[in-house]
Parts: structure tokens; C-alpha cells; sequence
């Protein structure tokens, strides 16, 4: 154990203000893994989401205990399963390959996050009044356009919130795959204590993870405030930034001009 | 043609429903003629809405059988989402799309359930948002809008499918007092312009004044139907005379 002084700072900086391109790909796996897990996961949890509230019972029945398995279980659990169980193949995109432990992992966490999606999901829906899906049937929409047109677009303002949180969770679990070998942020930090016993590579590898869900703070409290308001607020009263708030895709045109 | 209704344009026989263990409706016998106004009047409770909805299947309905412009409605055959697109209802709580502005409101639906164009929903939604006197309200979203003006809205909503059939089930009941008048002048002119229509109502005056018949509802059965006269002037039932005498203590014959 070695105080604060005793750090070896320049590796510290070296990890962060001279990262090499070995780096750079594990920061980038990280990234991609992150993403599409929490992308997948989302529609996972939707089509779970959607199962839940279906007529047909064995569609609730399947969803239940999709959710109770992958809630109730670690995820580390969950990785090593499917890790072992099934060889997942190397996908190959050209100039981008996703090795065989990286899509491990997003099959993994994606179904997990579905699990956890699947509440977040319902409670959006549940949140609208049920008047608004009766209008929609009522006018012939079917209870796909009446999801799509109506229903989602208004849940999205209850969903978006968690959802970001969960990403946020996403980017930092991610870490565990490096226990399947796959090369990411912490697979990288340990190769470099493993090689030198300086414990300095995981405060800099924490600095990263820190950069990573700072940013996406940053790109939340953007969207969130898309959501609530409107970019002309000096122009609006608060009544008007609500109404404008409705409409999530009139707030980002706004926005974006 | 053996399940046509008999001519008529709604035709209800033996209608029941019920909700776990609470009978709704018990053996609803209706007929309603192409281009009249029947109006449903009752205490609150007594299966008004349920009627309704059972008409465009919103709920199904659990004995008897309901023909819509000779289309048996109620044997499980039936295009829903076909048979509603000539079904118009305004419900109570105007249930507008909050997200959209008026005209999305108004287009929506026209598009995506009848895959109307563009140009050909926009056009429908102005000329109905003209007729309604909203024209300038066109860009707004819904709760920029008065009650009223939300009602008349969700009327002009309907009527953008072009619907056969128009249900309003107590359109002005949220209503303030003095928004109820632009709302029933609008529904006036619809059964003028020849719309059949099935009303639910607590505004007698206007039962009084555009329907060809009067159903009184009680408790699941219909009590009493006739002439809106017949009914709302000389009840022959005892049930009949006591709702109406309590409509009239809450000041609204
Ligand atoms: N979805 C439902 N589940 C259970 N009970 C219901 C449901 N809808 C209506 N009811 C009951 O059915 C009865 C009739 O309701 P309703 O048709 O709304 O009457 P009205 O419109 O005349 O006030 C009421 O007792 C109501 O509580
Ligand atoms: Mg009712």
C-alpha cells in the first residue's frame, strides 16, 4: 500500500493524456457494446413490454418469466452462460469485425437490459390515459398505429429519463465482460497492472469510465431538456414550453435550426 | 340479406353485457333509422356509455346481436378497424392526441387507418376545421384550446373518416355551462346536414328539440322509448317521471 504521494503519476498521465492505440480500441469496444446493448435492449423490453399487456396469455407468461429469470439472476451469471454454452461467431462488417466475446457480450447484456427495460416500458405506457388508445381504435387505427402514433410518442417523455440512467449503468457493467476476454476499458487497465503491479492503471481507467458517463449526463440532461422545453424559452411563457414539450420531434427541429 | 337490420340503420336485439358479475345491459332491443338522432337518456350508471361502445366494439358484447348498416357486427367476423373507420364516437373527456396540433389531430387517422393522401387529409381537415370556426386554431396544440373548443374539435376529429354513424356519449358533460351551446349548435347542425346519430345525453332541451326518439335507460333495460314529446312530456313509466324530476331539480330541463 503506497500513499497518495507515492502515486506513480506519470503512468496516470500517460494513460490519459497519451493514450495508445491499443487504447483506443478497448475505449472503442466499450463504446459500440455499450450502445448496442442498450439499443437492443430497449427493443427487447418494448416487444416484452408489449407481450405483457397481450390478450393471450402465454405472451404475459413468457414475459414474466423472462423478467423474473434475468432480474433475478447476476449478470455475470447470465454472461458465463451464454459464454459457454454457445460459440457465438465472429461478425464481420468489412472495415468493422465484432470478435466473438464482444457480441457475447451484447447478447448477454442485451437481454438483461431488456429485463429491466420491460418495467420501464410499462410504467411509460400505463401512464397514458387509456382514453387516448380507445380515440385511436375508435378512429380505425389499428393497435400498431395507435402504439406507434399515440401511444409511444407520449410514453417517451416518462420513458426517457430511466432509460438514460440505464445507459449510464449500461457503459459501467460492460466492464464485466472482460471476464469472457474480451478487450475493453477494464480488460485493458488490468493488462497493465498485470504487467507492472501499479495500481494507478485502474485510477485512470476510472477517469475514463468517468469521461464516458459525464459525457452522456451531459447528452441526457440535453435530450430530457429537448423534452421539457423549448429552445426559445426567453420567447415562451412556461405554459407554452409544455405545450411545445408535447411534441418531442417539433422541440428537436427547434433545436436544431 | 337476412341479418339487414329490417331497413333499419342500427339494429340491437337482446343486447347484454356484463363486467365480472355486474349485468350492464340485459336484452337492449334498438333500432335506429339512417339519417335520425336517437337520443339515450338515464341515470348515470345505467349503461348509457356501455351501449355505446358495444356499438363500435369497444366492448364486446356477451348475448344478442347488433347489425350496422346490414353488416352483423357482433359474430366476430367483422373488420374492426373497417367497421369503426364508419363509426365516429366523441367520448366525454374529448381524448384529444395532446402531442399533435389540431390539424395532426385531424389528419392522422384519415392517413394512416384509410391511407388517404397528404393533401387530400389536409384539405378534409381544413374545410371540417372551417365549419367548426377553428380555422385559426389549425397550428395549436389541443390544450391551447377552451373545453368547448376541444369538443368541437374531437367532433370535426370524427367526422374527418367520414363516418355513417356518429355516437356522442355526454359531449358536453365536462363542459362549463356556457361552452355547452357551441358544442350542441354543432351537433344541431350535423343532424340537420341528415348524420345518424346515438346520443347520450343529460341536456333535455336538446333531446327535446333534435331527436326523433327518446330511450330511457334504467338500470340496463330500456324503461321507455318514444317521441321525444312522449317521453320528456308524458312519461307513461313511473321510473321514466322520477329521472326527470330529478334532471329537473339539477336545473337542466
Ligand atoms: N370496464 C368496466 N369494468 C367494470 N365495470 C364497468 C366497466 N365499464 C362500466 N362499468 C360499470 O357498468 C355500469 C354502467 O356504466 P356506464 O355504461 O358507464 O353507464 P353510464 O354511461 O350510463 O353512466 C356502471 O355500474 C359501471 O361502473
Ligand atoms: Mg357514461
Amino acid at each position: 500500500m503506497h500513499g497518495l504521494v507515492a502515486f506513480d503519476w506519470h503512468v496516470i498521465w500517460l494513460r490519459v493524456f497519451h493514450p495508445n492505440g491499443v487504447f483506443a480500441r478497448a475505449l472503442w469496444v466499450t463504446i459500440y457494446v455499450s450502445i448496442i446493448s442498450q439499443v437492443a435492449g430497449v427493443a427487447l423490453g418494448l416487444i416484452a413490454a408489449l407481450m405483457r399487456m397481450s390478450q393471450f396469455p402465454p405472451f404475459r407468461w413468457l414475459s414474466a418469466i423472462y423478467v423474473w429469470i434475468f432480474r433475478g439472476t447476476p449478470v455475470l451469471v447470465q454472461l458465463f452462460f451464454i459464454y459457454t454454452a454457445f460459440n457465438l461467431p465472429i461478425i464481420n462488417l468489412g472495415i468493422w469485425t465484432i470478435p466473438s466475446e464482444a457480441l457475447t457480450a451484447i447478447v448477454a447484456l442485451s437481454i438483461n437490459e431488456g429485463a429491466y427495460m420491460r418495467e420501464i416500458i410499462r410504467a411509460g405506457i400505463d401512464s397514458i390515459d387509456k382514453g387516448q388508445m380507445e380515440a385511436a381504435k375508435s378512429l380505425g387505427m389499428s393497435y400498431g398505429q395507435a402504439m406507434r402514433r399515440i401511444i409511444l410518442p407520449q410514453a417517451a417523455r416518462v420513458i426517457i429519463p430511466p432509460l438514460g440512467n440505464e445507459f449510464n449503468n449500461m457503459m459501467k457493467t460492460t466492464s464485466l465482460a472482460y471476464t469472457i476476454g474480451l478487450y475493453e476499458l477494464f480488460a485493458d487497465a488490468e493488462q497493465g497492472y498485470s504487467q507492472t503491479f501499479l495500481s494507478e492503471y485502474f485510477i485512470a481507467v476510472a477517469f475514463w469510465y468517468l469521461v464516458l458517463t459525464t459525457a452522456w449526463t451531459f447528452v441526457q440532461a440535453w435530450i430530457e431538456r429537448r423534452l421539457a422545453a423549448s429552445e426559445r424559452a426567453d420567447d415562451l411563457t412556461f405554459r407554452e414550453q409544455l405545450i411545445a414539450a408535447w411534441n418531442p420531434v417539433n422541440a428537436w427541429a427547434r433545436g436544431a435550426r | 340479406m337476412s341479418a339487414n337490420g329490417n331497413g333499419h340503420f342500427v339494429s340491437l336485439k337482446g343486447v347484454s353485457k356484463r363486467f365480472d358479475n355486474l349485468e350492464v345491459l340485459h336484452g337492449i332491443d334498438l333500432d335506429v333509422d339512417e339519417h335520425s338522432v336517437v337520443c339515450l337518456i338515464g341515470a348515470s350508471g345505467s349503461g348509457k356509455s356501455t351501449l355505446l361502445r358495444c356499438i363500435n366494439l369497444l366492448e364486446q358484447v356477451d348475448a344478442g346481436t347488433i347489425v350496422v348498416d346490414g353488416q352483423t357486427i357482433t359474430d366476430g367476423k367483422v373488420d374492426v378497424n373497417r367497421l369503426r373507420q364508419k363509426i365516429g364516437i366523441v367520448f366525454q373527456a374529448y381524448n384529444l392526441f395532446p402531442h399533435m396540433t389540431v390539424l395532426q389531430n385531424l389528419t392522422l387517422a384519415p392517413r394512416k387507418a384509410r391511407g388517404a393522401s397528404r393533401a387530400d387529409a389536409l384539405d378534409r381537415a381544413r374545410a371540417l376545421l372551417h365549419r367548426i370556426g377553428l380555422e385559426e386554431k389549425a397550428d395549436e396544440f389541443p390544450d391551447r384550446l377552451s373545453g368547448g373548443q376541444q369538443q368541437r374539435v374531437a367532433i370535426a376529429r370524427a367526422l374527418a373518416m367520414e363516418p355513417k354513424l356518429m355516437l356522442l356519449d355526454e359531449i358536453t358533460s365536462a363542459l362549463d355551462p356556457q361552452l355547452i351551446g357551441e358544442v350542441l349548435e354543432l351537433v344541431r347542425e350535423l343532424a340537420e346536414s341528415g348524420m345518424t346519430m346515438i346520443v347520450a345525453t343529460h341536456e333535455m332541451s336538446f333531446a327535446r328539440e333534435v331527436a326523433n326518439k327518446v330511450c330511457f335507460l334504467d338500470a340496463g333495460v330500456i324503461g321507455e322509448e318514444g317521441t321525444p314529446k312522449e317521453i320528456l312530456s308524458a312519461p307513461r313509466e313511473e321510473r321514466t317521471r322520477e329521472f326527470l324530476a330529478r334532471v329537473l331539480e339539477g336545473g337542466r330541463l
